[in-house]
């Protein structure tokens, strides 16, 4: 008989094994799926975490695209993990996501065509303004009238895309663009360009942003009293409303932070990868930020790495699905089944294993 | 905007296939959750029943192993949910979250072959001179099977919760599983099956939506309609008879925005295209705030449950 005997504290090897661990069976069982699609496992493999970064023929357009696709990750996934730390579950991302690059591209939009060094870093502010606003709704609805904050996210996601596709046709649309959906493209007028920092390495204003927030969040859980009460919540929500904590600022801190992170985001890619406000720029960076957040055991520094790793899936991904005509879906896939493992595994830092006999207490 | 374009009858009529799957899925994480469990990923086993059952039905030319199939999707990709949080003891909140992602990209995978097809049509159930009657015959009694089995597993469901031994064993567990595993009674056993029978109405609500609702298979087509199964779960306090008008309110509102849409409604498509989640956002925060003073939902509902002796 295998038995389950909780932890008195975490395992501290355990925290930092089980999402090696994880990744590893997400391989072996990707490795399968590719295997029950016919194709090639170990090319699959290495096209997806090899060839992006080494093969000579691809690594110097993959290489940049890493830094591009992890920077809105890490953004997000780094809001989102303060939340999922303290008991709220800001599972909306994605709307915030889309309603900040809204509303940094009207702002940006509408002093079209001057040309100044203010307005992008006003864009970036109405960006994190609109990624906060939309994260208000959830957060007020649950403090005033105690509404469930995930249903309530999560519902927002599609008021927001069928804003995006409003906007995309209507309000924001490129008047010389020949009647076509999108808006003007923000990538090409200097004023609002979120152009690459360093040639040839993916750098723009997103990925520093990203590079912040981590150190942010970093001193905020370990340095600060916030911290503490974030991860005090969590873990005994009784034992914080004693310490002090007012949990309904904590709801409010934690969707505030992350709703204007994920705004930032969005402003950062419809200005700079991206190019547009499209009906369809947004390619679901809000929910695999979820993923990137767990992996990344909601630390931020793992954050960091896991957003990495994530990045080169998305990458790999494209890849072997051009070289070796595996399907897209197969990696979104892939990806969900990564948090699986994530979460079977993780019991391995809360719980030991006992064999034999269970013993009566 | 022509309003006589839109015909009562058929609005009626419309409403209850709109409806119906969100009933199934709904009625599904009832049980679940008055059993204590929080599964978030009704999206997920939706949309896995939905190209399960359209694969099937496709392949077999019968829409009722169609629809067997779609329950079994989804009641396979639920055990996983159940496997992570009843013996692993992961988070369900994050686990329920996990089998939406993986559900949507495993099924836009399995769907790849299937794009653009179109479903063998599931029969009508003959009822006869009822279907006659004017008006009501073509709002009420003209529909396929599936639309009176979810009528009829809307009072099964009650009838279970409420009337038996299993159905109070499993309140019991949902209410308090410390007390209920004292008394002897297999916890994680009766949250499986419970977990089961809600994946597998999800994947029958999935599977109703690719079959007969829509009928076709397109990626990403349950577009939240798991997420309003699960607050349809909230708005009926844990009670089947509520899920039945909640499901049909919503179905209401989402067949009423589409009939609008059609009659060339002076608001633009985005906007009547998004008032069933903004629905679904109010009834939410009317239920919540007048339910202020304490909760209807089971005490043990998304707790984990790790037995010490």
């Amino acid at each position: 008989m295998i038995s389950l005997v909780r932890r008195p504290q975490p395992s501290r090897v355990w925290a930092w094994a089980t999402p090696i661990l994880a990744v590893l069976l997400t391989v072996i069982a990707g490795s399968l799926m590719f295997a029950a699609l016919g194709k090639d496992p170990v090319a699959a493999i290495r096209t997806i975490f090899y060839d992006p970064l080494f093969d000579p023929q691809f690594a110097g357009y993959s290489r940049p695209q890493l830094l591009v696709k992890a920077g809105p990750l890490i953004l997000i996934a780094t809001g989102l993990a303060l939340g999922f730390k303290a008991g709220v579950w800001n599972i909306g991302a994605e709307g915030q996501y889309i309603m900040g690059a809204i509303a940094g591209a009207a702002a940006g939009l509408a002093l079209y065509p001057i040309e100044a060094t203010f307005i992008f870093p006003l864009m970036v502010i109405a960006g994190a303004l609109g990624g906060w606003i939309w994260a208000m709704i959830p957060a007020i609805l649950k403090t005033r009238f105690n509404t469930n904050e995930i249903l309530v996210s999560l519902l927002l996601v599609y008021v927001a895309e069928n804003l995006l596709a409003s906007v995309a046709v209507g309000a924001l649309r490129n008047p010389e663009g020949g009647g076509f959906p999108g808006s003007r493209n923000l990538a090409q007028w200097a004023s609002s360009a979120n152009a690459e920092l360093i040639a040839d390495t993916g750098l723009h204003w997103g990925v520093v942003a990203a590079i912040i927030a981590v150190i942010f969040a970093y001193v905020l859980l370990h340095r600060h009293l916030t911290g503490v009460h974030i991860r005090l919540a969590g873990q005994a929500p009784r034992a914080a409303r004693f310490a002090g904590v007012n949990p309904n600022r904590l709801v409010v801190f934690c969707f505030a932070i992350s709703g204007a992170l994920a705004g930032l985001a969005g402003i950062f890619e419809v200005t700079g990868p991206a190019g547009q406000i499209s009906i369809d720029f947004n390619v679901g960076y809000g929910f695999t930020a979820i993923i990137v957040a767990f992996l990344g055991r909601l630390h931020p520094v793992g954050i960091l790495l896991a957003g990495l790793l994530m990045a080169l899936t998305y990458i790999g991904g494209e890849l072997a699905s051009f070289m070796l005509g595996i399907p897209a879906a197969a990696i979104q896939a892939f990806q969900g089944m990564l948090l699986f493992f994530l979460l079977a595994v993780d019991v391995l830092t809360h719980y030991s294993i006992r064999l034999g006999s269970k013993r009566l207490a | 905007m022509d309003l006589s374009a839109i015909s009562p009858a058929l609005l009626l009529a419309s409403l209850m296939i709109g409806a119906t799957p969100l009933l199934l899925a709904a009625l599904g994480e009832l049980v679940v959750e008055r059993a204590g469990v929080l599964n978030l990923g009704v999206e997920g086993m939706m949309i896995l029943g939905a190209i399960c059952g359209f694969a099937m039905a496709v392949e077999t030319g019968s829409p009722p192993l169609g629809f067997l199939a779609g329950a079994v999707g989804g009641a396979l990709l639920s055990l996983v949910f159940a496997v992570l949080t009843q013996i692993f003891l992961a988070n369900q909140v994050a686990t329920g979250l996990a089998l939406t992602l993986f559900g949507l990209g495993l099924s836009s995978l399995l769907g790849q072959g299937y794009v653009g097809i179109k479903p063998p049509s599931t029969a009508r159930l003959d009822l006869g001179p009822l279907s006659d009657i004017p008006l009501l015959g073509r709002a009420f009694f003209s529909h396929d099977w599936m639309v009176y089995l979810s009528l009829f597993l809307t009072l099964a469901t009650w009838f279970f919760l409420s009337r038996t031994r299993a159905g109070l064993k499993l309140r019991a567990i949902g209410e308090n599983h410390e007390a209920a595993h004292a008394l002897g009674l297999h916890v994680v056993a009766i949250r499986f099956a419970a977990i089961a029978f809600g994946g597998a109405m999800a994947g029958l609500g999935g599977a109703y939506l690719s079959l007969v609702r829509v009928p076709q298979w397109t990626e990403g087509m349950t577009a939240g309609a798991g997420w309003i199964a699960l607050a349809i779960v909230v708005f009926a306090s844990w009670r089947p008879g509520r899920v039945l008008l909640g499901a049909y309110l919503f179905g209401g509102v989402t067949v009423l925005q589409l009939n609008l849409q059609a009659a060339g409604s002076a608001l633009p498509v985005e906007y009547l295209s998004m008032s069933p989640y903004v629905v679904t956002i109010l009834v939410l925060v009317l239920i919540s705030a007048r339910r202020s003073r304490g909760t209807a939902a089971p005490a043990s509902l998304g707790k984990p449950f790790h037995a010490v002796s």
